[in-house]
This record gives structure tokens, C-alpha cells and sequence, in this order.
């Protein structure tokens, strides 16, 4: 099925709770050379017919208008599957 | 003339009630609109009240932000209507872009709940007039993602123009930069905090008050201002 991935992540600057209680479960099982988790978000968009570059460009805007929210999170990547 | 404040509700909206009650309490009459409406039926002022709408799927209000009653609302704010946002409702408020910044998850992690104090800073408001300035109130505080974060920009522009509307005391819940518990738009019309005015309107109801339990009423002013600027309007 085409589609189009965005992904989010939050700025690397804020805390991410969820990546820090993963990466401490992870310290606790014993992978220490493992020194930080972040957990984002991957949002795939579907389509019935191959992705064109006008909806990789509407993908892009509603990635960093909706998807994201630019004072709290980076859109780190829109790419295509078709 | 007994003046008209709109109530919204969203799927997973959980306080309109309280803050339908609130509105009757202080003197008004409650309206309940739903998120699908694409008109606010000729209401004074709206309260977007607390809860988890849409689950919270994607972003705490990022979806209700995107709801046609929203539309009506941003249109209607940017004319001059009072809105205030409470919980979820504030993060409704910064989606929409009314207010600036964001809303992030509470620095420890935990969901917190609390009667938790507050400065009142603005009392240019039509939520807020009732109140002296630095006033210190007290309001039920409960919430996951209370912590407001903005850029160095911003929070130097809240500070220089007087936009912080209320701030924690004594303690900060939720590690909020600058201790913001609550802001102001420019025009002051729009107000979000994230303690629960609704949950401070009915003696034996409100948060506990020194020596005296669930006494609270300071959230009642809330209601009461906005009524008091419609008056006065």
C-alpha cells in the first residue's frame, strides 16, 4: 500500500519520561552500554493510488501543523512507500 | 438579563458538568455546546472545560484544536469573546494558537492532584476582575501534562507584557518554566490555566482551606468576573 511515514520526535532538549523509564528498565536487565532512550512517533499516511510529490508537500505541511507541535517537537523525517 | 456562558463538549471531555454547574452557581446560565457545532448559539463567553479529549491521541488538545466548534471559537475569540480554558481545555487553547507555547508532560512523571495555590497576576481580565492583584486563591490542580514550556522568546515577551496570568506558590506541581500556572492573551479576552476554577464554587465541595476542610470557594470568582464584564460591557 503506498503511503507516506512522518516521523516525530521530542526536542532533544526536553525530558522524555517515557524514553527515561524505558532506558532505566533497560540499566535494571543489564544493557548499561546503553546510555539513553527517546521515544517518538511514527504516523503512516495511506493512500489507494501511488503518492505524488504534491501530497509528500501537504504530508510536510500537515507533519510540522498537526502531526507536531514545533515548540515541544521536530518532524525528523516524511518519506514515501509507494 | 441573565447572560449566556457556553459549555463545550468534546468526546472525552469529563468537567462540563462542574463548570456548567460553576456558571449557574455564580449567576449565570450554562449552555452546553457540542464540539461538532459550527455555531455557538449566540453565547456571552465560552469555557473550554477539563478532561482528555479524544483520549489524548496524538497531542493533550491537538484534535479538539481541529474541531468545527473550534472554528466558531478562534473566530468569535479573535472578535473579543471571552474564553477560558481549564485543563485540558488550556491545552485546547495553546493548539488552537490563542495562546502561546505548550503543555508537556509534569517534570515527575507523576499525575498530580492537589489544592494548590496560585498568585493571581492579571486582573485585566474578564475571568479575573473580581480578583485584587496578587491575590493569593487556592484551586484543586489535577493533571498529567501541566508542564507549560515556551522559547526563551516568548517567556520573555509573557513577562514584559504582563500576559502571565497566574503562577504557582509555595510549590511547583509540575515544573512549569517560570512557575506559569495560567496566561492571558494580549487582549486579555482569552484565559488558560491548568488548576480547575470549577472545582472551587460550593463550600463543602471546594479544596480545603486552612482550618476548615473542602471549604473553598475562590474558583466562584472566576465565574462571577466574567459575568460582572458582561454587565459592565
Amino acid at each position: 500500500m503506498p503511503k507516506i511515514i512522518v516521523e516525530v520526535m521530542p526536542k532533544e532538549v526536553l525530558l522524555d519520561p517515557a524514553g527515561k523509564s524505558v532506558n532505566n528498565a533497560l540499566h535494571r536487565s543489564g544493557h548499561n552500554e546503553i546510555t539513553a532512550v527517546r521515544i517518538g512517533k511514527r504516523i503512516e499516511l495511506h493512500f489507494d493510488r501511488p503518492v505524488t510529490d504534491a501530497d509528500l508537500a501537504e504530508a510536510q505541511k500537515i507533519g510540522e501543523n498537526f502531526l507536531s507541535n514545533a515548540v515541544i517537537e521536530d518532524v525528523v523525517s516524511v518519506t514515501v512507500q509507494n | 438579563m441573565t447572560f449566556k456562558i457556553g459549555v463545550v463538549t468534546f468526546p472525552g471531555t469529563l468537567d462540563d458538568r462542574d463548570a456548567q454547574r460553576a456558571v449557574r452557581l455564580a449567576g449565570g446560565e450554562a449552555v452546553a455546546l457540542w464540539h461538532a457545532d459550527e455555531n455557538l448559539h449566540k453565547v456571552d463567553a465560552v469555557v473550554l472545560p477539563g478532561g482528555f479529549s479524544y483520549g489524548d491521541y496524538l497531542r493533550c488538545g491537538a484534535i479538539a484544536a481541529q474541531a468545527p466548534v473550534m472554528d466558531a471559537i478562534k473566530k468569535a475569540a479573535n472578535g473579543g469573546l471571552p474564553v477560558l480554558g481549564i485543563c485540558n481545555g488550556f491545552q485546547v487553547l495553546v493548539e488552537s494558537h490563542l495562546l502561546p507555547g505548550g503543555l508537556i508532560r509534569n517534570e515527575n512523571q507523576h499525575f498530580i492532584c492537589r489544592d494548590q495555590t496560585l498568585v493571581v497576576e492579571n486582573v485585566n481580565t474578564p475571568w479575573t476582575n473580581q480578583f485584587e492583584l496578587n491575590q493569593e486563591i487556592v484551586i484543586p490542580l489535577k493533571n498529567g501534562e501541566g508542564g507549560y514550556i515556551a522559547t526563551e522568546e516568548t517567556l520573555k515577551r509573557l513577562e514584559g507584557e504582563g500576559l502571565i496570568a497566574f503562577r504557582y506558590k509555595d510549590v511547583n506541581p509540575n515544573g512549569s518554566m517560570h512557575d506559569i500556572a495560567g496566561l492571558r492573551n494580549e487582549r486579555g479576552n482569552v484565559v488558560g490555566l491548568m488548576p480547575h476554577p470549577e472545582h472551587a464554587v460550593e463550600a463543602g465541595f471546594g479544596p480545603d482551606m486552612p482550618g476548615t476542610m473542602r471549604s473553598g470557594v475562590d474558583g466562584l470568582k472566576f465565574f462571577t468576573s466574567v459575568l460582572n464584564s458582561l454587565v459592565n460591557a
